[in-house]
């Protein structure tokens, strides 16, 4: 209105609005902490508080909010994955991101651009059949889409990288991009906005179960008593496991990832192939960001690698060969824990009260809605573990009921 | 270019090895329970520190054990599993039953 903007401009009291409230001490006493402050904790204290009326809540971060696997990932939304279970969950979440600006009147910038991944051999051809199939059937938008389609996708495109000539691609519509920041801070401040307090620079150290139970967490700051606790802390999970005792079948690779120089705009889709282990977009800024498999062995560290940039970069100027003048802007790396079928672990643990959110390897970020929303349902359940999530509880493995979504990785990993 | 010392080779290439996993007491198959065999097959303590583990030199098809910092990827110290196995684990012996 620009009556109340002249009215604000004359005044000397403008009504700044603040994110978040400043920090305060811990209390000594919630209903629900949840440890870790990146976008799967925020997206669960959210929902707590919005849609179950669950306000006394904690939110505990060791460092700064959204510093870990939120800001590292390289912010792809998509739901083509290969198993029921998986597609399911994944569209679910496209369909909260595409209303998420709406819901918290604060621009993620979510971009619906498609997604690419092409298929290089017959068996991948037929796998994308499939997945093709299984997406379309549950409400997504995928199609299989030829050598010329690809072309006009993506005119820039070298269809005969070296021996592996591209033969078809899985066009996905429904794919895209969002700001991963402003997904973390727009559940942040409207979480605090209802009431969550929001701590940073807490590190949980310890816990407290009494009769298989879980009554405290032991942080930095001092202990806090808990109605039950929910665990969002990816590459760290197993380490706090450890402290619970809870055995599951996590390793932690890192993941490395890379920016170049802005360029003007010519890659409007995201471009992934399996094969050469590699996937491709070009940001809102320009820049364009490379992605590719994880490390060969697992570490506990975020540091970059020439092996790996070598051999991903080779591949990227393999899809695109005018890259190859491209200068690299930064680069970096992720803590991603791994579990054996590439698919989440969440719901129940062995101790009574206490929630899983782990096993989010290389796909947590296009999650993030939907995880916030289940895991927050199975809260304010009291554990009653909602039907989306049943298939990724953590048994599934001592009942040898895995989800395989090795086939639907952007990247071989 | 990191180098992995093998037991057998000598310093080599980290790419010309692969990781096979820590090292874990295998419960003995025929008396386990299916969550005991399910615990050994899966899970893992994944911790942050000093651990020991399975790597395979691919070109021999060599496997040996290594103590290795998962915080700072330091190797202290790579061995024949020699040091640790002296009795072979058979199999193919024990599938005579029922």
């Amino acid at each position: 209105m620009p009556f109340s903007l002249l009215k604000y401009g004359l005044s000397a009291d403008y009504p700044v609005e603040v994110d978040l409230p400043p920090p305060r001490e811990l209390k000594s006493s919630y209903d629900v902490v949840i440890i870790g402050g990146g976008g799967h904790g925020l997206a669960t204290a959210y929902y707590l508080a919005r849609y179950h009326g669950i306000t006394n809540v904690a939110v505990l971060e060791k460092a700064y909010l959204g510093g870990g696997n939120t800001a590292r990932n390289t912010a792809v939304i998509r739901s083509n994955y290969l198993t029921s279970e998986g597609v399911k969950f994944y569209i679910e979440s496209v369909r909260l991101f595409k209303e998420l600006s709406n819901e918290f009147d604060f621009n993620i910038m979510y971009s619906e651009r498609g997604q690419l991944t092409l298929a290089h051999t017959d068996a991948t051809v037929r796998a994308f059949r499939q997945r093709a199939e299984v997406n379309k059937h549950f409400g997504g938008r995928t199609e299989l889409i030829d050598r010329q389609q690809i072309r006009e996708l993506v005119p820039c495109l070298n269809l005969d990288p070296g021996h592996l000539p591209v033969l078809a691609g899985l066009w996905h519509i429904d794919g895209g991009t969002a700001r991963h920041d402003a997904v973390a801070w727009g559940y942040a401040k409207q979480a605090a906005k209802r009431g969550v307090e929001i701590h940073q620079l807490t590190e949980v150290q310890d816990f407290v179960v009494e009769n298989n139970r879980i009554a405290a967490i032991k942080t930095n700051r001092g202990t806090v008593r808990c109605g039950c606790a929910v665990q969002a802390v990816a590459g760290t999970s197993s380490l706090l496991m450890n402290k619970l005792g809870i055995r599951a079948p996590l390793h932690t690779y890192p993941l490395q990832a890379m920016v170049t120089q802005p360029f003007k705009p010519f890659l409007d889709p995201l471009v992934s192939s399996s094969a050469l282990h590699c996937y491709v977009q070009q940001t809102s800024r320009g820049e364009i960001v490379f992605g590719g498999g994880s490390d060969p062995y697992p570490l506990y560290h975020t540091r970059s690698t020439l092996d790996l940039k070598e051999s991903l970069l080779a591949h990227a100027i393999e899809m695109f060969p005018f890259m190859a003048n491209a200068k690299l802007m930064r680069q970096w790396a992720g803590m991603t824990d791994m579990t054996p079928d590439y698919s989440p672990l969440m719901g129940l643990s062995p101790i009574d009260g206490y929630y899983l959110d782990a096993g989010w390897g290389t796909w947590g970020f296009k999650a993030t809605p939907i995880c916030g929303k289940t895991m927050a349902e199975l809260v304010a359940g009291g554990g009653q573990v909602p039907e989306l999530i049943a298939p990724f509880g953590l048994d599934r493995f001592s009942r040898f009921q895995q989800v395989n979504e090795m086939g639907a990785t952007a990247a071989s990993h | 270019m990191k180098i992995l010392t093998c037991p057998l080779n000598g310093p080599r290439n980290i790419s010309e090895f692969t990781y096979g996993g820590e090292l874990k007491a295998m419960p003995d198959p025929k008396a386990c329970s299916t969550a005991e065999w399910a615990d050994y097959v899966f899970n893992c303590e994944n911790r942050r520190g000093l651990v020991t583990e399975w790597w395979l030199h691919n070109a021999s098809s060599y496997w040996f054990l290594a103590e290795r910092h998962t915080g700072t990827d330091e190797v202290l110290r790579t061995f024949d599993p020699r040091e640790l196995f002296t009795q072979r684990v058979d199999f193919a012996a024990q599938e005579t039953r029922s």
